[in-house]
């Protein structure tokens, strides 16, 4: 009987483990720390390029464009951090949209319809988020679902483009507010900018918002540890939906107007926007102000477009797609080197 | 010495002052088919750090998520502090201070440290959470465990031991009555361990009753005060570790004498030996993984059966999963026939003629939906490779010669396997690996769970492989099995392989319990 011997073996492998326990520096701001480069220097070639892109009012102007993605992609962002997706959204624009207009021209007084549309949008998402929870459905197919509901409703209700007339709604629509001497911006710009501050204060200093974090980290470490995971992943659909509503509302004061297939294709935009401003898909991690960053993105490459007068405008698309599989990689390596 | 404390009144055992701070009798938990706890009592006193010991399915889980209200009982009664309890969920049991850290971190390791501690119960003004408040709670709370880190930093640049730790802060932060540690050192290495165990004294020093459970005897010898051992659902008695020598609690977890087990032994069968000159096979020099198993030397020849005897997790399994490349080793060198090779994953295994049957033939290997046919053709086709089926007709005759060799019944080729007894889906499974004309089986724990009839048939075929020159590792839990089987025994103990004995007249049962219960015999 012969013992093994292992004491060469051990010393070749003696534990370092002092390495273990080093400080790596936090990782988790890079995706939005490049965002943001990109954006400044998008900025400033622009600035360099074109006579008037300097000018403040280009970017008030990006806010009032980008007002309608900007509220969604908020709402979007508490959904992607839990770890799910929301595609319904573009199509409860259309139907907010839809039945506003609709309302408005029945003569229902705008502040009845007003609460009564955002309700909406807000219990269609309870109800997403209610099936994705109690049933496990995967929130890919049960806000397809969603999608296909609200844009069947708003199509049902009417497929034309219906004017609004209705005094109020007008008034927001031509109402300017005055920034500086020849900066105007538009209600809608000021109501998606307020979105985006309440949101960053809810992420970040609320109970719920820390929830949102942890349920995206690990769900059932979340439930082990007592958090309201249910309550939690509820909660960021019906605050998705009611956003995609506000958007819709936005969007209806903006053009004066309601048609059932008004923002075809936005959730994905809207998605695209929070990859782009580091908006990890897999959940756990991501900032408004990141959301912020990749919708103001988009909105400068339209811009540029613009500036530049003879570019096809399909060139948004094709320059969104490429930055899009840069962020993706720049995620997937930026997580692996934290694992 | 060794006999059970009195289980009656509420007299504490020496060293330990008041009433326990837990008290559970007469618990009965039923599953369809199995009583999973029979009468079960346990006790727990402030101030204490208390092992739970049991072979595998002995109902120590069973045990340990009636306590952290997993299931609720069919019968007995908990008490905490004094008046009884109910546990209907996690949440209610963390309530009322029980708090569980389990053996895989359950934490979210994107969230900061403090965070992970605090989330859910963070400090709040006007709704706001008060980070810089929060931030300092939790470095309190850290020094007082002796951990310096950076709670501002995310779990994530921790290592495991560290999460763990945090895992545990917050658990006697949340409630500091009863803690339950279940199986929290089985992904640490011996430093991190010690830390652990540094903070579970400390922790105990302050009055706080510690459940504790370890398949690693030794800790339990290091870190515990007293113990609780169980058996199949029942209750074996409760006694102070320092009273209780390792043997004889071995002997109370397997549940037999070890001179008993001697008698059984025959001897008769245990002559068979190594055809002389048989040439080395494989060959693995201080191989081994970080967290798995320390390294190792093994050699294995043709026609040899190399038995692994061991405790459930001493590694036996990760030993197996290094040879076949299902994990990658982190250290030492492997020769198959004389040349170094690395085992970057089961196919280069399969390439140099390993073949792997799983212990968990439920989820690893068998696939009840498939036919037995096909399940036996399974590696097979996957060894050359997909684009290049195997023929209709060489399949059938393959599986018919498989199926009378080992006596699969029924004789059904075309049978789904879920439908066979476990005694025939282990005999797929082997007839899989078979038909790939292996030079070295690995079968991991092969008799687990099938008949006797059974569990003689695979005997005899490993026995007949060995005699036709197959080299076999044979992985079991049954150290009769591997005393009749073997040529040369390997005896693991807390993740090392301690000694290597060759299986000859002076080597029986008891002589390996000793390895297995006190380290290698000098």
């Amino acid at each position: 009987m012969t013992t093994v011997d292992m004491t060469p073996a051990t010393n070749k492998t003696t534990p370092t483990n002092p390495r273990r326990r080093v400080y790596r520096p936090n990782t988790k701001y890079i995706p939005i720390l490049a965002t943001l480069t990109l954006l400044l220097v998008m900025y400033f070639t622009g600035v360099a390029n074109y006579d008037n892109f300097g000018q403040p009012s280009v970017v008030v102007n990006l806010f009032r464009d980008n007002a309608v993605l900007l509220v969604v992609a908020v709402g979007m962002t508490f959904v992607i951090i839990t770890g799910g997706i929301d595609l319904s959204v573009g199509a409860v624009i259309s139907m907010t949209t839809t039945l506003t207009a609709t309302l408005l021209h029945a003569g229902w007084p705008p502040l009845v319809v007003l609460p009564l549309v955002l309700l909406l949008g807000s219990l269609l998402g309870m109800g997403m988020g209610a099936v994705i929870h109690f049933f496990k459905v995967e929130p890919f197919i049960a806000t397809l679902a969603g999608l296909f509901l609200a844009r069947g409703i708003a199509l049902f209700i009417n497929q034309n483009s219906i004017p609004i007339r209705d005094k109020f709604w007008k008034t927001l629509s031509e109402y300017r507010i005055v920034l500086a001497d020849g900066v105007v911006t538009k209600v809608t710009s000021v109501t998606a900018v307020v979105v985006v501050l309440l949101a960053a204060l809810v992420l970040a200093w609320t109970r719920f918002g820390r929830n949102v974090y942890a349920v995206g980290g690990n769900a059932d470490s979340a439930l082990l540890m007592g958090l309201p995971v249910g309550r939690t992943k509820i909660a960021v659909y019906t605050l998705s939906g009611f956003c995609a509503a506000l958007g819709g509302v936005l969007f209806s004061i903006n053009s004066t107007s309601g048609w059932a297939l008004q923002g075809q294709g936005l959730e994905l935009d809207a998605i695209a926007a929070c990859v782009i401003g580091g908006v990890l898909l897999t959940g756990g991690s991501g900032y408004v102000f990141g959301s912020l960053l990749g919708v103001l993105v988009y909105g400068l490459i339209q811009t540029i477009i613009t500036f530049q007068g003879d570019l096809n405008a399909a060139w948004t698309r094709i320059i969104i797609g490429l930055l899009l599989f840069g962020f993706i990689v720049l995620q997937r390596v930026v997580t692996r080197k934290a694992r | 010495m060794g006999e059970p404390l009195s289980l009656s009144g509420t007299s504490a055992p020496a060293g330990v002052g008041g009433g326990p701070v837990l008290e559970m009798t007469g618990i009965r938990k039923v599953f369809p088919g199995v009583v999973a706890l029979d009468g079960v009592d346990f006790r727990l006193f402030p101030g204490e750090i208390h092992a739970l010991m049991g072979e595998n399915g002995a109902g120590k889980s069973t045990l340990i998520k009636v306590l952290t209200g997993v299931y609720d009982i069919d019968g007995g009664e908990i008490t905490l502090g004094g008046s009884p309890v109910r546990f209907t969920g996690p949440l209610q049991s963390q309530k009322a201070g029980v708090s569980t850290v389990y053996q895989e971190v359950n934490l979210c390791t994107n969230l900061s440290v403090a965070e992970n501690i605090f989330i859910g119960r963070e400090p709040r003004k006007f709704g706001r959470i008060q980070w810089g408040l929060m931030r300092k709670r939790a470095a309190e709370l850290l020094t007082r465990l002796d951990l310096d880190l950076d709670v501002s930093a995310t779990l994530d640049t921790y290592s495991l031991a560290i999460q763990q730790m945090v895992a545990i802060a917050r658990a006697v932060d949340v409630s500091a009555r009863v803690l339950i540690l279940d199986e929290p050192t089985s992904s640490l290495d011996a430093s991190e361990a010690e830390q652990l165990f540094k903070i579970m004294r400390r922790l105990r020093d302050e009055g706080v009753a510690i459940l504790f459970v370890s398949h690693f005897l030794d800790q339990i010898y290091e870190v515990s005060d007293r113990l609780t051992v169980l058996r199949n659902g029942k209750l074996i008695g409760e006694y102070k570790t320092a009273e209780l020598p390792q043997v004889q609690l071995v002997e109370k977890m397997i549940g037999k004498e070890l001179a008993v087990l001697d008698d059984l032994e025959d001897k008769a069968q245990r002559t068979r030996t190594k055809s002389a000159g048989a040439q080395p096979i494989l060959s693995a020099t201080g191989l081994g993984r970080t967290g798995a198993i320390a390294p190792f030397d093994l050699t294995i020849h043709e026609g040899e059966v190399v038995g692994l005897a061991g405790l459930l997790g001493s590694g036996r399994t990760e030993l197996a999963r290094l040879l076949f490349g299902a994990d990658r080793a982190d250290s030492g060198e492997l020769k198959i026939d004389g040349k170094d090779v690395s085992l970057r994953s089961p196919q280069s295994a399969m390439k140099h003629g390993i073949a792997f049957s799983s212990e968990n033939r439920r989820t690893e290997g068998i696939i009840g939906e498939l036919t037995v046919r096909e399940n036996i053709i399974l590696a097979l086709q996957a060894a050359r490779g997909w684009t290049r089926p195997i023929p209709r007709r060489k399949q059938d005759e393959l599986v018919d010669k498989y199926i009378k060799a080992l006596q699969i019944r029924p004789a059904d080729p075309e049978r789904e396997v879920r439908n066979l007894s476990g005694g025939n889906q282990q005999k797929v499974l082997l007839a899989r690996w078979l038909i790939t004309e292996p030079r070295l089986l690995i079968i991991d724990e092969p008799t687990r769970g099938i008949d006797v009839g059974a569990k003689a048939e695979i005997q005899k075929l490993v026995a007949e492989l060995s005699d036709g020159g197959v080299a076999v590792l044979f992985v079991s839990a049954e150290l009769e099995e591997v005393l009749r089987l073997s040529h040369k025994i390997e005896v693991l103990r807390d993740r090392r392989l301690v000694e290597e004995l060759e299986n000859t007249e002076g080597v029986d049962a008891d002589r390996i319990m000793q390895t297995i219960a006190s380290g290698a015999v000098q």
